[in-house]
């Protein structure tokens, strides 16, 4: 069973959450379990059963034997679409051939997360996880209702029908039907409530290799993203937005944009000005003859090396204790070896590929249609409809693929649904608008993985084992000041700033974490994995000099402190025995680093292979060791770590977002490059066999790629690079 | 009005002729399988086909287009494309899918010239074109498995 660490959160708090949480117009309260499973069940959280089966929600059988499975979270790439039908489609015994999925409409009451009580969205890794059970007994209750039509039709017992591949048979009396002959009739059949579920050894899906269900739209350009929508009479806007965080429009000057060929308006919003065409180039034509002047006086000027610069400062004092054990500093007062190090972390941007865009239409009703890679739709409906003036039942969403998000679509005000639904009411709603960010709005437009900075101490006995560790860290909090805030942050604690490193599961005797929170104007958001993208990396570092500084081996001495975290410690030697530890090259140029860690109830270990030197440092290639409790599709959780593999790599090697006097400086994809071709590592993913309930895969393949590789880095070269991205001129001389 | 020949279809475009040919293709010709990413051929996500040689449609112009013919993802067809397109579904490469249109058309230029691309052909080829969801090992694999499938 999951380890019961820490929680980081009250279970009383949550249960305030899920009973009493709401989501209203104007005024959002609302809480995620953003840990994941692993905290919700050990606060005792929410029912992942999903209460009473609902196959009418999740599955649509045509009479053209089409099993439709309705998907209520977004997919930006992670495959959840296909891991969700498998899961109901096994327990319905479905042709696969015959599963189809749609997007889920915006519907709290049917299509909430339950990890997130009242609110559909997806983030945290916790799609597979929360509808696991959902999904079984809605899958295993339309069968029962299918097998109940037959055995009426047929009036022969229940009990003696099987359903196999979409087909439901009689043996007796050798009679069959199709899954679409029988959908009309099941549909008027009773829902069980308590579905018999299937044992694991009865699944023929879960834990196959099941293709992916969007590969085909995926490669022959007919998957619609939201980029791809086209309504009658649609316009482009592109929006002119401040050039500094919290500046605002003080003069705008738009003769020159309005005469520009193809552009019909141009109006002011909250967020700047938006230019409004025919097409998307005349709108971005438009916008480089539009003049504004901005009001500064309410904006962030300072530069990111300032702020930086003031992070350490404020780390001198101490900050608010998050986690604590015994007496740290008087353990490392007494310790025969401390060791200290620093570790910075850069302003980090999502970059996904389809930059941030939505349509939202006014139907002649005075409804609106939202057409957009809607990541929490419960939000973005309620925004969209605040803005609008209308209530939420007024505004549809249709979720569209999404071209990547890594976080950046899902922010607490839904900035971007904000932006569309303004120009629509600025304009009257007279004509569909498609708000289109070129890929430097998107870069620049803020909503970064906060600047971080990490500092601890450690000391060590005479045998080398930790006596004492000191942790202290600084960095803009992302839910204070959000509608999470009261939910998630706690004495001034944000979980999501600490986590990984607070609740840490290697065993020390003493141990003092502090949190000092940030509160520089650069607006900052969860970027795949969150915190964990700054604690892993601190925390993995650091152990590997503590193990240095032992004398010993670092798998060895890791699993020596990881004795209560069997599933964290399985991963770590397996990672190591895939990856030929025992017989790793002894420096000179090629090295071996390690690094494992737990995020979002998923363990993850990886072993870096690196050649470094002064001139070129390069990734080889990474073993990976990876539990999520059942592996329902094996195939996408290996494209998942191998992906979060060259997600991340550009990060290790190079990408930082920077300001000078406020404004950013990396704009495009020639000064933040992402991971390219030539720099990808091999990479092997192996899965440890489980029979616990699965947990996700999309983000905690990205925490231990950094620290893996600067292990790596110090094996191969003896030089120590702790900050990200790290440093080539930490190589000079080598 | 600029005439361009898309996927073997002539067409008259209401259109400057600084255009770049992207915006042409999604926004006047519904061509929406290519697709924007970076506008500073940087990326490659909108990598078309001008006379069967890779080009980036972001810093086409439709001006300079002339008799040459355009193919998009929609419109690609022949051995090699089918092998290509057979590989990326057969090995699962796509995540968000966002990139491949461009991918598969940089693999497809490749494949055409190169039958047997090495790995150091591939990054060359490939490099111009970024996957953020990092399914590069996917990529190569799926250009050796189409290179094996045409032999």
């Amino acid at each position: 069973m999951l380890k019961v660490r820490q929680a980081l959160e009250t279970a009383p708090s949550r249960r305030a959450f899920l009973g009493g949480g709401a989501v209203a117009t104007g005024a959002i309260l609302l809480g995620f379990t953003l840990g994941g499973p692993r905290q919700a069940r050990a606060a005792g959280g929410p029912d992942l059963t999903g209460g009473p089966a609902k196959p009418n929600a999740f599955v649509r059988i045509a009479a053209d034997d089409t099993v439709t499975v309705m998907i209520k979270h977004l997919d930006m790439g992670q495959g959840n679409t296909t891991g969700l039908a498998t899961i109901l489609a096994d327990e319905l015994d479905a042709d696969w051939a015959t599963v189809r999925t749609a997007f889920a409409p915006a519907d709290a009451a049917l299509y909430n997360n339950m990890l997130m009580g009242p609110v559909q969205g997806t983030g945290g890794s916790t799609a597979i996880a929360n509808s696991w059970l959902q999904l079984r007994r809605a899958g295993a209750a339309a069968r029962a209702m299918l097998v109940a039509a037959a055995a009426t039709r047929w009036t022969v017992p229940a009990g003696e029908i099987t359903v196999s591949n979409g087909v439901v048979r009689h043996a007796a009396s050798n009679r069959q039907a199709r899954f679409g002959e029988l959908a009309e009739a099941a549909a008027a059949q009773p829902v069980p409530q308590e579905p018999t579920l299937k044992r694991p050894d009865q699944w023929t899906l879960i834990g196959t290799k099941v293709p992916r269900l969007d590969s085909a739209a995926k490669t022959d350009g007919s998957a619609t993203y939201s980029m791809d929508i086209r309504r009658p009479g649609q316009v482009t806007a592109v929006v002119l937005h401040a050039p500094r965080f919290g500046g605002v429009v003080a003069r705008v000057n738009d003769t020159a944009a309005r005469a520009m060929p193809g552009v019909l308006d141009v109006v002011t919003i909250p967020t700047g000005v938006a230019v409004i065409a025919k097409d998307t180039w005349s709108a971005m034509k438009g916008r480089e003859v539009l003049e504004v002047a901005w009001d500064d006086s309410g904006a962030e000027t300072r530069s990111s090396d300032a702020i930086l610069a003031e992070y350490r400062e404020r780390l001198k004092n101490p900050g608010i204790v998050a986690s604590q054990r015994g007496d740290a500093a008087g353990a490392i007062g007494k310790a025969a070896k401390v060791l200290e190090a620093e570790f910075t972390f850069p302003y980090l941007a999502h970059a996904s590929m389809e930059p941030l865009n939505a349509t939202i239409e006014r139907a002649p009703d005075g409804t609106y249609d939202v057409f957009a890679g809607c990541q929490i739709q419960t939000i973005e409906q309620a925004v969209v409809a605040a803005t609008l003036g209308v209530t939420t039942d007024k505004v549809r969403l249709h979720t569209q693929w999404a071209g990547g998000s890594f976080g950046r679509r899902a922010t607490p005000g839904a900035d971007y649904f904000a932006e569309t639904a303004a120009i629509v009411k600025a304009t009257g709603g007279k004509a569909p608008v498609h708000l289109v960010w070129t890929r430097e709005d998107d870069m620049a437009g803020g909503y970064y993985r906060p600047m971080v900075v990490h500092k601890l101490r450690a000391g060590l006995d005479a045998a080398g084992a930790v006596v004492g560790w000191e942790h202290r860290m600084i960095g803009k909090s992302i839910m204070i000041g959000s509608p999470f805030e009261a939910m998630l942050v706690k004495n001034g604690v944000d979980s999501t700033s600490i986590e990984g490193a607070s609740d840490t599961p290697y065993a020390l005797p003493a141990y003092r974490f502090e949190v000092n929170n940030a509160r520089e104007g650069v607006p900052v958001l969860w970027w795949r994995s969150v915190g964990h993208t700054h604690t892993a990396h601190a925390m993995e570092v650091f152990i590997d000099e503590l193990a240095h500084a032992a004398g010993a081996d670092p798998v060895a001495y890791r699993l020596g402190m990881l004795k209560s975290a069997p599933r964290l410690s399985g991963v770590l030697a397996l990672a190591a025995e895939k990856a030929g530890w025992s017989s790793r090259p002894s420096g000179k140029g090629h090295g071996f680093g390690v690094a494992a860690h737990e995020s979002f109830g998923s363990y993850v270990a990886m072993v870096a292979d690196v050649t470094a030197d002064e001139a070129k440092l390069k990734v080889n290639r990474i073993v990976a060791a990876v539990d999520v409790g059942i592996a329902v599709n094996p195939d996408i959780i290996r494209a998942q770590v191998e992906g979060a593999v060259g997600f991340a790599l550009s990060s290790v090697l190079r990408n930082r977002i920077t300001l000078k006097d406020g404004v950013v400086q990396e704009r495009n994809f020639d000064t933040y490059e992402p991971t390219r071709m030539s720099e990808m590592p091999v990479v092997e993913v192996h899965i440890m066999p489980s029979t616990t309930a699965p947990t996700g895969i999309g983000e905690p393949g990205v925490p231990v790629i950094a620290p893996a590789i600067s292990n790596a880095v110090f094996a191969a070269t003896g030089r120590r690079l702790r900050s990200l991205p790290l440093d080539p001129g930490g190589l000079k001389g080598v | 009005m600029v005439k361009l020949t898309v996927n073997g279809v002539a067409h008259s475009v209401e259109a400057d002729p600084e255009t770049p040919l992207l915006w042409v293709l999604r926004d006047h010709l519904d061509k929406t399988g290519t697709k924007y990413g970076c506008g500073i051929a940087q990326c490659g996500a909108c990598t078309v086909h001008l006379d069967g040689e890779p080009v980036r449609a972001c810093q086409t112009r439709i001006g300079d287009i002339g008799d040459a013919r355009v193919t998009t993802i929609e419109g690609v067809s022949g051995k090699v494309a089918e092998a290509v397109r057979t590989a990326w579904r057969g090995l699962d490469v796509v995540q968000c899918g966002y990139c491949q249109s461009g991918q598969m058309m940089s693999a497809i230029g490749l494949l055409s010239g190169n039958a047997k691309p090495t790995d150091a052909d591939i990054d060359g080829a490939m490099d111009g074109n970024v996957c953020r969801c990092g399914t590069y090992q996917r990529i190569r694999a799926a250009i050796h498995e189409a290179a094996r499938s045409l032999a």
